[in-house]
Order: C-alpha cells, then structure tokens, then sequence
C-alpha cells in the first residue's frame, strides 16, 4: 500500500499553506496579548499599556490582509479539496474572527483611558476584569485547540462561554444600579458597558473559533445551536431576577 | 453484501476480473443510479477503466481477461447463460472513448451507422430525424447541420468528440459509458463536453472515467474511488471532495499519496 503523508507530492502547496498557518499562529498569539493588555492596563490604571494595545492593532490587520491574500490565491491556484479546502476556508474564517477581537481589545484600550482619567466605580471594575480574564481563557483555549487540530477540546471550550454571558448578564446589571445610585457614574458606568459588551463579543468570536476548528478537523458543520447564557439584550423586559 | 435499491440502473457484486494471472479487480460491490452521473476516479492501474469495461462487456474483446461475480442492467445479468446478448447490451449501453474516434465517414454516417446497423431506422426522413436529433442532444447541429457530408475527421478534436457522443445516443442507449473523454481536449471544447454531460444525465445514465478530480467534481452526482483494484470510497462528489471519510480518499485527491 502506498502511504498517505502529511505533505503533497508539490512542496510548494505545503509551504502556501504553512505560510497560511504561520500567520494565523502569528495573529492569535497578538490577540492574545492585546486582550491581556489591554486587562492589566484596566487593572492597573496604566495609561502608557494602553497606548501600546491601541499602537499594535494595525499589526493584526495587516495579518488578516495577508490571510484573505493567501486564501484567494490557494483556491485560485491550487483548487484545494477536502482537508485542504477544509483549512483554507477556516483560516479564512478564523482570521476574520481574530481581527474583529483584536479590535474590541483596542477599544477597551481606549475606553480605559478615559476611566483612568475620569475614575470609576471599583466594583463593576473588578467584574469586568474577572469576566476579561474568564474569556482571556475561554481564547487562548480555542487558539491552542484549533491551532493542534483538537476537535473535541474545542468542542468543550466552547462550552465555556455560556457562563461568559452569564456572567455579562448580571455584570450588566450591576452596572445599571450604579448608574441609578449615582448619577455621576454615569459616564464611567456607560464605557464600562460598552467594554463589557465587547468582551462578551470576544467570547462569541472565540466560539465561532472553535466551531470553525470543528469542522476543519471532522468535516461536518456544527448545526446544533450552542446554548445561549446572555440575557442582558432583553433586560427591561423581563421580571428582574431578586438581586 | 449490499442490497440492491429501487433507482438502480446497472448493480455490480462481486466482480472480480483477471488478466491472465494478474488480479485488475478484487471483488468491485458498486451500484450505478438511474439519471445521474457517476464519476469513477483512482490512478492510473487502479481498476476504474477494467470496471467501466466491464459495463458493456468490452473485456470480451481481451483475450486474456476473465470476468466473474454479478453485473446487472435493469435487474437482468450481463454474464453468464441467462445473460442479455452482447449486441443487445452495447446498443442499451453506448460507449464514448478517451480519443475521438469518428469512423472516416460523412458526418450523417457517423451518426447513422448504428441505427443502421441495429435496423432502428425506418425510411430515410426517418433515419434524418435521428441523426439530427442526435446531433442536437449532443450540441453540435448548430455547427455541422450545412455540412452533413463532410468528413468526420475534418472536424475540430471537440466536435470530433461531441460528434461520438451523437453517434452513441443515436440508438437511444439507457447508459452512457465514457473513459477520460476530455483529455485529449482543450478547456472549450472539454466545458461544452461538460455542459452536454449535465444535460444528457436528465435522459441517461452517464458512468464517466476521469483523471481530472476537478471534471470529477463538476460533472458527477457521485464517485467512486478505485485503488489497486479495489473500491476504496464510494459517497456523494460533494461528500467525497470536502470530507472524505478514507485516509486514502484524501491523500490521493489532496496529492498526497506517497
């Protein structure tokens, strides 16, 4: 029986596609860093971290840029299929996913800025941090689970992020009680809610992450819907639970 | 071994040819369905071409060669004492070739030597509307119909072939065999073959044999993949060029088969 290796019998189609990998590597590991930055920076009222976190996010762009390049050129030139195919639409996927972390890091960034000089109520600050550094995990998780290859570690990370939303629910509304108390919070407690809305968003793309990682490894798409912890986008409306 | 469905045009079981000593299939369990088009792929020595062969008993024709197990056409065998009469089969089961090859006749006695010769053709203006209707199935009246008369092998390699595919549908056959019938074509004429093969496929049953995985993947409902003359994978082409289930599906349609 002949073997059936890693490699194609062309060279140079696994190297387009270690140039692919290599980049995706090299633009969850900046992700990574952005979002734990741009934490330590809340954590820490650190003006100039948060300078930098801003500073790198064109980094990750130009990354993503040279995805998308990559990924029109392999199926333009090398016609991929099966787990090849599989590969290049994720990486394609992934990157997209990756970039738009990237970016909701930045933001935060931003935002801290403005409440290391406005200040802010330290309460929903520390939830904010605990809920960060919770889908800082539920991230890095994903990144190593998709970056190995490891369907059922991505299936279980995936997981995770229910209690992400969760979490962003009731932070969600211990927000909106400061801003009721005390109306001076108001301008802070508003960034805090976009910031921990954009965390949230985190969770998400890292779960699209894993479901993308999913189907790379298995070849069937994930159809069941993941269950959805986050009830904050109908707060309002429903009787408020007891505080 | 699998049980026969419904829409099935042509069943294989068991088959198992030999050339002399040397075993060119291994015991092939494959069902054809009715009106789609199945793709056959594998490389070079896998067993693909032995089996399409085997379809409307070509293998006859080699001496050396020895065909056993089961191959059906609507349920009645094609081997063996109680089987269909060779002629009978290749006129319900036509054949187009690797490389065209028109007889070096009139266009008109290209398309009409089967109707001929199988006796299908009344008077002339019946014999006419076969040969055109032929031609027209095959995409190809609109470009010889002023000139009937001319040589076959005047024609271009595209319309030489597309002029075989009028020749096989001539007699009205129920399955179309085809073994590589673009390669020998330039990427034109090869999409109008392809376009014909989708169109036919809503009045035949088409079994194509393709080197080239991206034909496989345009033209077939599903395929086959033969290796050292065995059926290694048979699924849906969608299923078979996004997820293979076998190693040694995807290590040969990915390129990496060592």
């Amino acid at each position: 029986m002949p073997s059936v290796g890693d490699r194609h019998i062309v060279r140079s189609y696994d190297d387009a596609l270690k140039k692919l990998h290599d980049a995706l590597a090299r633009m969850g590991g900046q992700a990574e860093r952005q979002l734990s930055q741009s934490l330590q920076a809340l954590e820490q009222g650190d003006d100039s971290l948060a300078h930098q976190v801003v500073a790198a996010d064109p980094r990750i762009d130009a990354d993503e840029h040279f995805v998308n390049e990559q990924t029109v050129r392999l199926l333009a030139l090398r016609a991929p299929v099966a787990d090849d195919l599989r590969t290049v639409i994720a990486s394609l996927k992934i990157a997209a996913d990756i970039e738009r972390i990237a970016d909701h890091a930045a933001s935060n960034a931003r935002r801290t800025l403005v409440l290391n000089r406005e200040g802010a109520p330290a309460g929903p600050v520390r939830a904010l941090i605990r809920l960060g550094w919770r889908v800082q995990a539920l991230l890095a998780e994903v990144l190593e689970a998709y970056l190995q290859h490891d369907a059922g570690r991505a299936l279980a990370a995936r997981g995770l992020d229910q209690e992400v939303d969760q979490l962003h629910s009731s932070l969600f509304r211990e927000i909106l009680t400061y801003m009721m108390e005390d109306p001076r919070t108001i301008t802070a407690c508003s960034h805090l809610m976009f910031m921990a809305k954009n965390i949230e968003r985190i969770g998400d793309h890292a779960t699209n992450i894993a479901e993308m990682t999913c189907f790379l490894v298995t070849g069937v798409p994930l159809t069941a819907p993941r269950p959805k912890g986050d009830v904050s986008s109908s707060e309002g409306l429903l009787p408020v639970p007891d505080r | 071994m699998p049980e026969v469905t419904a829409d099935t045009k042509m069943s294989a079981r068991a088959v198992r040819v030999h050339y002399g000593s040397k075993e060119a299939l291994k015991g092939i369990d494959l069902d054809i369905p009715a009106n789609r088009v199945t793709a056959l792929i594998g490389p070079s020595g896998c067993g693909k071409s032995t089996f399409l062969r085997c379809l409307n008993r070509m293998n006859d024709n080699v001496a050396t060669a020895t065909v056993d197990g089961d191959i059906r056409l609507d349920g009645q065998p094609l081997y063996g004492p109680g089987g269909i009469d060779p002629v009978l089969l290749r006129m319900r089961v036509g054949m187009v070739f690797q490389k065209p090859n028109p007889f070096p006749k009139s266009i008109y006695d290209n398309v009409a030597f089967a109707p001929r010769i199988h006796g299908v053709a009344g008077d002339r203006d019946h014999l006419d509307g076969l040969v055109a209707d032929a031609l027209r199935k095959a995409g190809l009246w609109a470009e010889v119909k002023d000139r009937l008369n001319d040589r076959g092998t005047g024609l271009s390699g595209g319309q030489q072939q597309r002029l075989c595919i009028a020749r096989a549908i001539a007699v009205r056959p129920e399955v179309i065999l085809m073994d590589e019938p673009c390669s020998a074509l330039d990427p034109i004429a090869t999409a109008k073959v392809e376009e014909l093969i989708d169109e036919l496929a809503a009045s035949y049953t088409i079994v194509i044999v393709t080197h080239s995985m991206q034909q496989a993947a345009r033209v077939s409902h599903q395929t086959a993949f033969f290796h050292l003359g065995s059926l290694v994978e048979l699924g849906a082409t969608e299923q078979i060029f996004t997820a293979p289930t076998q190693q040694l599906t995807q290590g040969y349609i990915t390129g990496r088969f060592g």
